[in-house]
């Protein structure tokens, strides 16, 4: 038996992990893997460190090579010297980036935005729903959804479009020109990288009639996915949400979103 | 370890002890990227995984030797050929995993 249960050991970096990952900030674990004092740990913030690995000097490289890391959203083994030197392999770091979420706005609380929660969750997002008509944006709709926003999409988008990132995705529900067009005008004013909007053929020829009397040029008009999501023939809200994450998906990777049993090459870049 | 956080604050709540594998290299194709994650608690329940299901039964062994000896460990598991039971991975990659005692 067990005399002395682990939950009397004190594990502090593993809480900070632990209250970081339910936060959702960003941080970067690193990892002795290998060499002297393997196991050690060293956690990582743009605010300062937390641990050591067990020099003072490779504690500073390790700060500056994890934020870089954290960054560019990567994680992997790199060597150092046993001071932290570069070309040495003394020491071998694992560093584990933990991003922000990627966050998906989503505009409009009808009942495909119900499913399309859902998937997005699924899939790691931090996921907002707006919609000005207080009666249909209400939690209780939308349990899973991160925020509900009672709003125009377009100020929504005055007050967060500028942390928006090509990891983003903005995905326009509404089908009322009303709403979209002033939404679709913001979010192409950042720099996120997903912009879909639901419709029809019809509402999509309407409502590029309507964007372009609002001044939105020819290179705007390519950046949104008009209609939304790739063509799997999808009818329920539910199908409809797994063919826009597969669009969003393949515009990331720069994949055709064919079979792959219709394909060759590789699987995984 | 997003995802099986509240898996590994359950375990501890309940005093149990806990060993973390984590994907820290790939060779080739692998279903996994580094950061997977699989957590084995010291009576051999498991939580995440660290790739198709190809090597996490020799992962939970590897774990639970780690929670006995107390130490870590660097292990690797590379292709498998079609011999029966061997221990790898049939998509052709090699991943290299990092098994540790979650006592920090």
């Amino acid at each position: 038996m067990d005399a002395t249960p682990e939950s009397g050991t004190a594990t502090p970096i593993f809480d900070a992990v632990a209250s970081l990952l339910r936060e959702q900030s960003a941080f970067a674990l690193a990892t002795v893997v290998e060499g002297p004092g393997a196991g050690a740990k060293l956690l990582v913030r743009p605010e300062g460190t937390m641990g050591t690995l067990g020099d003072a000097n490779l504690d500073r490289v390790v700060e500056r090579d994890a934020l870089g890391e954290l960054a560019a959203g990567r994680s992997g083994v790199r060597n150092y010297g046993e001071h932290g030197e570069a070309r040495e392999d003394h020491v071998r770091v694992f560093i584990e980036s933990f991003a922000q979420p990627p966050r998906m706005l989503i505009f409009g609380a009808v009942d495909f935005t119900a499913s399309l929660v859902r998937v997005a969750k699924v899939l790691g997002y931090r996921v907002t729903v707006c919609d000005a008509r207080e009666v249909f944006a209400t939690r209780q709709r939308f349990p899973l959804a991160d925020e509900v926003v009672v709003d125009w999409p377009n100020r929504l988008l005055d007050q967060v479009g500028a942390d928006l990132g090509q990891r983003d995705a903005v995905c326009v529900l509404t089908h009322d020109n009303k709403f979209d067009v002033p939404a679709i005008v913001s979010a192409l004013a950042t720099g996120v990288g997903y912009i879909g909007v639901m419709g029809s053929r019809r509402t999509h020829e309407n409502r590029l009639v309507r964007l372009r009397e609002a001044g939105v040029d020819d290179a705007g008009i390519a950046r949104l996915r008009s209609p939304l999501g790739i063509d799997i023939g999808a009818r329920t809200p539910e199908e409809t949400a797994i063919s826009i994450v597969a669009e969003i998906i393949a515009l990331r990777t720069g994949r055709s979103a064919q079979a792959l049993s219709a394909s060759s090459g590789p699987i995984h870049d | 370890m997003r995802e099986i956080l509240s898996d590994l604050e359950r375990w501890r709540r309940q005093g149990r002890r806990v060993a973390l594998a984590r994907v820290i290299d790939l060779e080739g194709s692998g279903p996994r990227l580094p950061g997977a994650t699989m957590a084995v608690a010291d009576d051999g329940e498991v939580a995440g995984s660290v790739s198709g299901g190809c090597v996490e039964g020799a992962v939970v062994v590897e774990a639970l030797e780690v929670l006995e000896s107390n130490d870590r460990r660097l292990v690797s598991f590379g292709y498998s050929d079609d011999e029966a039971f061997a221990v790898g991975l049939t998509c052709g990659g090699t991943i290299h995993l990092f098994i540790e005692p979650l006592d920090w």
